[in-house]
């Protein structure tokens, strides 16, 4: 084979060459706890081929590809790939524009609620493309792939097949030298599947030196492969061209071949399928009936008018395009959707979904995992079990059942998300069936299972069908399963359009009932992608001008740095509620502080135990009755009820005035009179004491005067208070100016956290994993986007407080905005060091929220002052930016700070920054651990 | 059929199992994020710890500056009256200093002391000190100034019975504060922190929960089984209240009393039962808030939105009755208010049912209003969800 040198930079042109393998992979082992992936394993994939990786569910497949991908880490042995060993980071930094990745699962690597030209346009920045090159391959490939006539809809609403050819041509867009495919047409309709190996033909033909390695369960796929590796439990079972496998194993079809390759005792788990059909009944007994059944989601028509009847024991199987109503059909059926029109009913029973008792007679699994990741297998099962109210004395029997049917006794104690897709089925399927219902309706249950679970799976639903009379409603993909329903039902675009047994379909198509399902489809106009596929002329000048993007290795780029801002911006722009939660939420929080938190202590209830009755003691109490500081309640009888009174919280201060205090006092005695002060909480307590010694010194000195006696108290010294700043002591010129620093850290640093974590917890972060995007760009392209957020917040928290609170601004605007932007940029920072430290988005609302709120309010100087807390809550407020930016704030406000009277503060600030950042950097993982 | 013998089987006693195994399935769910299990532990020790010990007395360590101009014995007299705990040890300024001083927030306080100020005090002239309070720090600025006065007042008092016949002040005002004579604010600290720990750890633990099972697509898979949404609902308010209120037990036992030694004085049970009634209430607000967020992100500003309203206008940062009439009307319908109120009567002066009667009862009410609302929401969200 002679091959054409590619326009690969010069540093790779030596791997072009064939005898050199794309990647080697020296025994390497991996393990996740005890439970080990790759066993040992040593093997080479070939450069410039389509290899293909096949194996039943679980035996290591998709480690093995992420490893090679870079995106997990290696740890033990050693992989080399594209001449270079994959676990230096300098390797993968230099090698992975050449690599492209796509990861299991549908739309994995997409950001779903970003439209098809935006996860295009993000992807392409990444790589370094210019403008004009970006629009030139978005073009050619949407072209291609029959996507250009949905740039616009967001990568969420797409089917499944679209979604999988999205990720190829995000995978795509950067010419790479090694494409690395995981699972791509699982759970895509025959059509679509045609197209993408159509579209991969394509880019091969194209780009001959471009080496293809796929994992796929479908094994009339791979037989097109040109080289296959069969793995099993970790290791490598065989490799070779089919041809070779064929000859190896004497066997003339792949799946034969592959189970014939597996070892004795998994061999013996497979038994070809005994299909029976169902017996004719004179009167059938119908399970499900769906008439003229509709469902419109605000004008789109998802279900249009479909009716059919399933008889009992039936095994009725749907089949159809991705997106085309399956599903929601099902849905209905399950009561789980109410239709917008037409009726079904089950066991001759009318849908409502508000029925319970129907629920235990129905099994159902839905197209994606949908079970607990935080419960482990057997408790999942158990969980199901005893919700479906099965006897507590049969549920163990039940759950060894269902564990030993689909060979999951190995994993009982795992918990799913450790599982790989095909055994997450399982389990689903599992589930499904533990309360051994009457009517299975099955979403693609199938989906990424490997041929033997299939068969074995397909066994017992025949068992369930003929022998217990167990009806059955399935989509599949896999046409060889649908040959084996009674009957199936083609969808299109809402559309029943026909149903009939598998036979008579395929009978005027060549037998092939792939051929009847693209016929059919493309009868009723879905074949419109295809005629993209089928003009390679689009594509043949994909590869002509290809041009290297400039900034291939460069170690930062703001391209791919703006890349994830303007993902992130995109994504805010799409849910609009988050923006205005975080800009008017914090306003009216502002609204609500700013009248609502006041120090002023006033309206103080106080009562009187008066003992003594006299003139006196009632002009004792007129005093401190008629200020505005106290509000008399009813006098006090007893000592009791003083007592009472207190505890209950009705009085903040009790007077006790002795008997004889008027007579004792005129006679010159010394008298005492007790006061009573609700000590509970501690800051009016004070203030309440001080309001008291006040009054009473007041009143002896009036009684002085009064009676002209040479009291010391008219000739002492007079205090003259001022209250500087804020001279009317209005806790909002106190508030405000505390409060804006405090707002501006809190929804930064949750905004920012939530959006590194939403990536880890919806499987995006892979992109950081496997692009050329640095840790340090993620980082500050996430932070981008909130910290214009905040600023503009500020700005409008200001404007609120000069004008709505009229807090008076006395100092230097520059002085504030500049701190103020070094604040929250820490905040933002803080946020993306949360985030390094959590995995779900539960807890990283939590850590910030607890890593905010509690230094912001406590320990910040808003209401104590910093230099009077103690312990370590007077190091978090030392050191703690917002307690550096309340005196800031507070000082700029009210005193008329400049920015030289504020630097130090500032650099506290500043100095904060780079700390937390380095940390969230260090804390980033690159790879998958 | 076996099924249908079930069907007709299910009562209450299913009803209560159900709530039971989907409360387990709760449980497991926080048993199996360690990083949640980490944070909760800290919420309720070490954050309540720290805000207990760090906490001053309300007037502690205020930073005060002296400008003596007098220097005479009445006026070093004066200066030497101020010392900690009160007060640090007052700083001597120069007349021309002081602003600068007050502007950088080096002190809170400025005592000028104009000269001649002890001849003119002997020679009965009652010459004026003046006090510069900066009144930004709003919560030393009155006390303090209060202290300042009666602290200068004494010495000058005692400064001129030296000189003169002894006389004592004609009435004595005894004052004594009760429940907590000391004015410890670790006390009142630390019982807030775990106030504001429950409300705020129990709506993310339902709230956040729930929007999880919407985003991961479990919630698809219970509605297709025979539980209702309230079962679904009182599984995730009651396992969550448990462990919120467990949390809330230990806390009070080991790091308030325990470490730092508050003393409580009511019974810890009535307080635990008023608890339990603001986590029916605050999980239910949980499950409300997250019935109307959409994402996480989403719920997490609502829950910030809802949750520094709730700490900082329930009365437990600021006295109630000084807050503007609106705001007081407005916080009633809150369960911290409430709360709070009980949990200081409880705590603190050791009231019992017959006094927080009225407390328990609006608590109850309000809990039993927020279940309700967030029920009705939630089943009227539920098929949306999936």
């Amino acid at each position: 084979m002679t091959k054409t040198q590619s326009e690969a930079g010069p540093d790779l042109a030596a791997l072009s060459k064939v005898a050199v393998p794309v990647a080697r992979v020296q025994s390497v082992s991996l393990s996740y706890g005890n439970t080990k992936a790759l066993v040992d394993l040593t093997l080479d994939i070939p450069a410039g081929k389509m290899v293909g990786l096949l194996g039943p569910d679980g035996v290591g497949k998709s480690s093995l590809l992420a490893l090679l991908a870079g995106a997990r880490q290696i740890q033990q042995g050693r992989i080399e790939v594209l001449g270079g060993d994959i676990s230096k980071g300098s390797h993968r930094q230099r090698v992975c524009p050449a690599i492209a990745y796509m990861p299991q699962g549908l739309g994995k690597n997409l950001y779903l609620s970003l439209s098809v030209e935006e996860n295009l346009q993000f992807f392409a920045r990444l790589f370094g493309h210019n403008a004009t090159e970006r629009r030139r391959r978005i073009d050619e490939l949407t072209a291609a792939t029959g996507l250009a006539g949905f740039l616009n809809r967001p990568a969420g609403q797409l089917s499944g097949g679209m979604k999988q050819k999205l990720g190829l041509c995000c995978a795509l867009i950067h010419d790479p030298e090694l494409l690395i495919l995981d699972e791509p047409t699982t759970g895509v309709d025959p059509l679509s599947r045609s197209q993408f190996w159509q579209l991969i033909g394509h880019i091969r033909a194209q780009k001959p030196d471009l080496s293809v390695l796929v994992a796929t369960a479908y094994m009339d796929e791979a037989s097109h492969f040109d080289h296959l590796l069969v793995m099993n439990a970790g290791t490598l079972l065989a490799q070779g061209s089919p041809a070779q496998l064929y000859q190896q194993t004497g066997c003339n079809t792949l799946e034969a071949a592959f189970i014939q390759l597996l070892p004795p005792e998994l061999r013996a788990l497979h038994q070809p399928v005994l299909v029976t059909p169902l017996a004719a009944q004179a009167e059938p007994v119908i399970a499900i009936a769906a008439e003229q059944l509709t469902m419109k989601f605000d004008d789109f028509v998802a279900v249009d008018a479909v009716s059919f009847q399933i008889r009992q024991g039936e095994i009725f199987g749907f089949l159809g395009s991705n997106g085309c109503g399956k599903t929601t059909t099902m849905k209905m059926l399950t009561g789980l959707l109410p239709a917008s029109s037409g009726k079904a009913w089950l066991f001759g029973q009318e849908l409502t979904s508000h029925d319970l008792s129907i629920r235990h007679r129905v099994g159902y699994m839905s197209q994606s995992f949908s079970l607990y990741n935080q419960l482990t297998v057997r408790q999942n099962l158990q969980l199901h079990a005893r919700l479906f109210h099965l006897p507590e004395e049969q549920i163990a029997g039940r759950i060894e059942l269902m564990l030993s049917r689909f060979s999951l006794k190995a994993q009982q104690h795992s918990l799913p998300d450790q599982l790989p897709l095909g055994l997450r089925q399982r389990l689903s399927l599992a589930v499904a069936m533990v309360h051994q219902p009457e009517l299975l309706i099955l979403d693609e249950p199938t989906s990424g299972v490997d041929p033997i679970a299939r068969d074995q799976f397909w066994q017992l639903m025949l068992d369930l069908a003929r022998n217990d009379k167990v009806t059955i409603f399935i989509s599949t993909h896999f046409m060889n399963e649908a040959e084996r329903c009674d009957r199936i039902s083609l969808m299109h675009a809402g559309k029943v359009l026909i149903s009939d047994t598998p036979a008579n379909l395929a009978a005027d198509h060549q037998d092939s009932l792939e051929q009847a399902f693209i016929w059919y489809l493309q009868q009723a106009g879905a074949g419109a992608a295809t005629a993209a596929v089928s003009e390679p002329a689009t594509l043949d000048q994909t590869a002509v001008p290809a041009k290297k993007p400039a900034s291939r290795n460069r170690l930062f780029s703001w391209r791919r740095l703006f890349s994830y801002s303007r993902r992130e911006a995109l994504e805010l722009k799409g849910d609009p509620i988050r923006g205005a939660l975080a800009l008017f939420g914090s306003l009216v929080l502002l609204l609500f502080f700013g009248y609502g938190i006041t120090m002023d202590v006033d309206d103080l209830t106080f009562a009187v135990l008066d003992q003594d009755q006299s003139l006196l003691s009632q002009n004792y109490v007129q005093n401190l009755a008629g200020s505005r500081y106290f509000i008399q309640k009813p006098d006090l009888t007893s000592q009791a009820q003083l007592d009472a009174r207190m505890r209950s919280g009705e009085l903040a201060l009790a007077l006790e005035i002795p008997p004889g205090f008027g007579r004792r006092l005129s006679r010159g005695e010394p008298v005492e009179i007790g006061a009573w002060i609700d000590g509970a909480m501690p800051t009016r307590a004070e203030t309440t004491k001080g309001y008291v010694l006040g009054m009473h010194l007041y009143w002896l000195a009036q009684q002085a005067r009064l009676h002209g006696g040479s009291s010391t108290l008219s000739q002492q010294a007079l205090v003259q208070t001022r209250f500087r700043y804020n001279p009317d002591i209005r806790s909002l010129v106190a508030m405000v100016p505390a409060l804006i620093p405090m707002l501006l850290l809190m929804i930064p640093a949750l905004l920012t956290a939530l959006s590194v974590v939403r990536e880890k917890e919806l499987g995006s972060i892979i992109n950081l994993y496997v692009t050329p995007v640095s840790r340090l760009e993620f980082l500050l392209g996430k932070q981008l986007p909130y910290l214009l957020l905040a600023l503009l917040n500020y700005a409008l928290m200001l404007l609120m407080a000069v004008t709505l609170f009229a807090v008076p601004f006395t100092g230097s605007l520059l002085a504030l905005s500049l701190s103020v932007l070094m604040f929250v940029i820490f905040a933002t920072a803080f946020g993306l060091l949360a985030s390094t430290f959590t995995r779900s988005q539960i807890a990283a609302i939590l850590l910030t929220v607890l890593g905010t709120i509690i230094p912001a309010v406590q320990f910040a100087g808003m209401i104590n002052p910093v230099s009077a807390l103690e312990g370590g809550g007077r190091l978090i407020g030392e050191l703690h930016p917002a307690s550096h930016m309340l005196t800031i704030s507070r000082g700029v406000f009210s005193k008329g700070l400049q920015l030289a009277d504020i630097y130090p503060s500032l650099l506290a600030i500043t100095a904060a920054v780079p700390v937390v950042l380095l940390s969230a950097l260090l804390l980033l993982k690159k790879q998958e651990r | 059929m076996k099924q249908q013998q079930a069907t007709t089987q299910q009562g209450w006693r299913q009803k209560l199992l159900n709530i039971w195994f989907l409360l387990q399935k709760e449980l497991w769910s926080l048993w199996r994020e360690p990083v949640m299990l980490l944070l909760i532990g800290v919420s309720f020790s070490l954050s309540i710890y720290l805000a207990g010990s760090s906490l001053p007395e309300t007037l502690h360590k205020a930073a005060i500056a002296i400008v003596d101009e007098d220097q005479s014995p009445l006026s070093l007299r004066i200066q030497s009256a101020f010392y900690p705990p009160y007060f640090v040890k007052p700083a001597l300024l120069a007349l021309d200093e002081a602003d600068a001083a007050l502007d950088a927030g080096r002190y809170s306080f400025v005592l000028n002391i104009p000269p001649e100020f002890q001849q003119d005090v002997l020679a009965g002239r009652s010459p004026a000190l003046q006090l510069s309070v900066d009144a930004t720090r709003i919560s030393q600025a009155f006390s303090g100034a209060g202290y300042i006065e009666q602290i200068v007042t004494a010495q000058i008092s005692e400064y001129q019975h030296k000189h003169r016949s002894n006389t004592t002040l004609p009435v004595e005002l005894v004052l004594r504060a009760r429940f907590n004579p000391n004015l410890k604010s670790a006390w009142f600290g630390a019982v807030m922190e775990l106030i504001n720990m429950v409300t705020m750890i129990s709506i993310v633990l339902t709230g956040a929960a729930l929007i999880r099972e919407r985003e991961h697509g479990t919630i698809e898979h219970l509605l297709v089984m025979p539980v209702t949404p309230a079962e679904i609902m009182l599984a995730k308010i009651l396992s969550m209240g448990a462990v919120v209120l467990i949390a809330t037990a230990l806390s009070l036992h080991f790091v308030i009393q325990g470490v730092l030694q508050v003393p409580i004085e009511g019974s810890v049970l009535l307080f635990l039962a008023c608890a339990a009634l603001q986590l029916a209430a605050t999980t239910s607000m949980g499950i409300f808030m997250a019935t109307i967020a959409r994402s996480m992100p989403q719920f997490g500003l609502m829950m910030i939105l809802v949750l520094l309203p709730l700490q900082l206008l329930s009365g437990g940062m600021t006295p109630r009755e000084s807050m503007p009439q609106l705001v007081q009307y407005l916080m009633l319908a809150a369960p911290n208010t409430h709360f709070v109120q009980a949990s200081q009567a409880i705590l603190y002066r050791g009231a019992g049912f017959a006094v927080v009667w009225p407390q328990l009862l609006a608590l109850s009410l309000i809990a039993a209003t927020l279940f309700w609302l967030s029920l009705a929401r939630f089943r009227a969200t539920l098929s949306k969800m999936a």
